[in-house]
């Protein structure tokens, strides 16, 4: 799993609704898997992410600054989550991901109908 | 398919403009489009589409061929026809075969035009042609062509990537693997390009992803069957016992250099999906499970497993495998109408028990405008449609329910038994033969 996968996602567990996201990552096994970079499709991807520790957003201008862009690259697209699990902040359920593969799989009781 | 060069055109900033009434039928269109940029950009993505002329002339008989050039305007040809140049003029006929004799009298008779290059077989700087329509029917071939058209080749289209990403080489397949034509031309449907991101969400084993990534596009799937996901269990294709380990999604996006594209696949639920709010998808293109060789299911209640249902133990959660079809599709337009971008489409195909089928039964949302429904029959009584819809209003939660209000709605409810009218017919036609046999 990517960490920009990582960073789209969110636990849908009834009652939880925004408190869902970030989904908690604990990994026990990662890779590094390079990817060739992009720098149109980071420079795309950067308005769409809920970036929790930035609260002014990126800055101005990050379009054309490639330093920045590759840094984000190497963090959003090479790390790649191979085993681990994801945690929903709210009700602490556990989401396993093996092989690279989250199961986001949720029975009904446990989802918001 | 005209729809999948409208879609095309409107991808490259072109208007769908044909003065022909019978194109449905006929293999030549005679299309207005604004440059030849645009024209070639076509070219790169149609599937369906073989070559593309600049028309010089046509008509339905020689002299009207020879007339029509005669109307085309000189400073037109003179670009291409000036003596530094080279060129070769070539003949194709549909549906009927010339003698050689035949072919050089038809090109001798267009030495009236102010060809001025020299002629280079090998390697011509520009090709004309003459193509001559005798109709689609083998059996009743006229003797002269319905219609003769004369005009300068600029670009073939892309069928030989049905082959180049034919099924029948690639890695990893299922039961319904999607024929490699196909996938490309709901890619061109969902106007996918360059830096896009496609979502697939009943990815199985990840045919509809390649097709995009192809064309560039980074790509997502999710599905509801982890085997399948994960590349385990059964193989799907004949002799096979079980998958290798290199038989999953991302083994065959790098089967054909495209692994730069894949982002992830996960197992989940079409029904509950797991995004955090917002709009990431510029296209969501699917063939939804109908049922019938796949079943459609949604992670069930703990109370559901005594009737037999699937228990997937990788997930420890039940899978009901009772999921009403026109749920499905009102879960997927509406998770299309959340998460596309403005202006991003959903391609699907929607299962049809033909003899019921009505205009009327195709699921709406407001926020989804429909721009095209092509239909292929899958038997007797059934077909499928290739529903195009583009997101042309922002998303707010009360749409989820106003169109539950709608008579659309609900005729579409009785496809829910699709499978069972699927197989009735099946049966009926069993019985059928089984009783002329004894007869």
């Amino acid at each position: 799993m990517k960490l920009l996968t990582h960073n789209l996602l969110s636990s849908h567990v009834r009652g939880v609704g925004p408190r869902g996201f970030p989904l908690r990552l604990q990994a026990t096994e990662v890779r590094i898997s390079p990817v060739e970079f992009n720098p149109d499709f980071v420079a795309r991807m950067i308005p769409k992410l809920h970036l929790v520790e930035v609260p002014k957003g990126p800055i101005e201008g990050y379009e054309h600054d490639e330093k920045f862009l590759r840094q984000m690259h190497h963090v959003l697209l090479e790390v790649d989550v191979l085993e681990g699990t994801l945690q929903c902040p709210e009700s602490g359920r556990l989401f396993p991901i093996s092989r690279g593969i989250p199961n986001m799989l949720l029975s009904d009781e446990e989802t918001e109908t | 398919m005209p729809q999948e060069i409208k879609s095309l055109l409107s991808l490259f900033g072109g208007q769908f403009i044909s003065s022909q009434e019978t194109y449905g039928k006929s293999p030549f269109w005679i299309l207005s489009i604004p440059s030849e940029d645009i024209a070639r950009n076509l070219m790169k993505r149609t599937v369906c589409a073989k070559s593309i002329f600049e028309l010089w002339g046509h008509g339905k008989s020689p002299e009207e061929l020879y007339n029509s050039l005669k109307n085309y305007p000189v400073e037109k040809m003179v670009p291409f026809l000036h003596s530094d140049s080279t060129y070769k003029i070539k003949i194709h006929t549909f549906n009927k075969t010339l003698t050689q004799e035949e072919k050089v009298k038809r090109i001798d008779a267009l030495a009236f035009l102010p060809f001025e290059g020299k002629v280079n077989l090998k390697k011509p700087q520009h090709i004309f042609s003459i193509l001559e329509d005798y109709g689609l029917d083998p059996n009743c071939i006229p003797e002269n062509p319905h219609n003769i058209y004369f005009g300068r080749w600029i670009a073939d289209g892309q069928r030989e990537l049905i082959e180049s990403y034919s099924v029948k080489k690639r890695h990893f397949i299922g039961n319904t693997s999607m024929d490699a034509g196909l996938s490309f031309i709901m890619a061109n449907h969902g106007k996918v390009k360059e830096n896009d991101i496609v979502f697939d969400p009943f990815v199985g084993t990840g045919g509809l992803l390649i097709a995009s990534a192809h064309f560039g596009a980074y790509v997502y799937g999710t599905d509801i069957d982890y085997n399948t996901v994960h590349g385990l269990g059964k193989a799907s294709r004949k002799n096979q016992k079980w998958r290798g380990p290199d038989e999953n999604i991302r083994a065959n996006l790098r089967q054909y250099g495209l692994e730069k594209y894949y982002l992830d696949v996960l197992v989940s639920d079409a029904s509950k999906p797991s995004w955090r709010k917002g709009t990431y998808f510029d296209a969501i293109i699917t063939d939804p499970p109908y049922g019938i060789r796949e079943s459609t299911r949604r992670t069930g209640s703990q109370k559901e497993i005594p009737k037999g249902m699937e228990k997937c133990p990788e997930s420890h959660v039940p899978v009901s495998l009772s999921y009403h079809l026109s749920d499905m599709f009102f879960d997927l337009l509406n998770f299309a109408a959340e998460t596309l971008v403005l202006g991003g489409r959903l391609v699907y195909w929607l299962p049809v028990y033909t003899p019921e089928y009505t205009e009327e039964m195709v699921p709406w949302h407001p926020c989804l405008k429909l721009i095209s429904n092509c239909e292929q029959k899958l038997s007797s009584h059934t077909s499928r449609r290739l529903i195009t819809m583009e997101k042309v209003k922002k998303f707010e939660n009360r749409d989820q329910y106003s169109h539950l209000l709608s008579d659309h709605f609900l005729p579409y409810q009785g496809h829910n038994s699709f499978r069972e009218k699927y197989f009735s017919g099946v049966t009926k036609r069993i019985a059928k033969e089984e009783k002329s046999s004894q007869e």
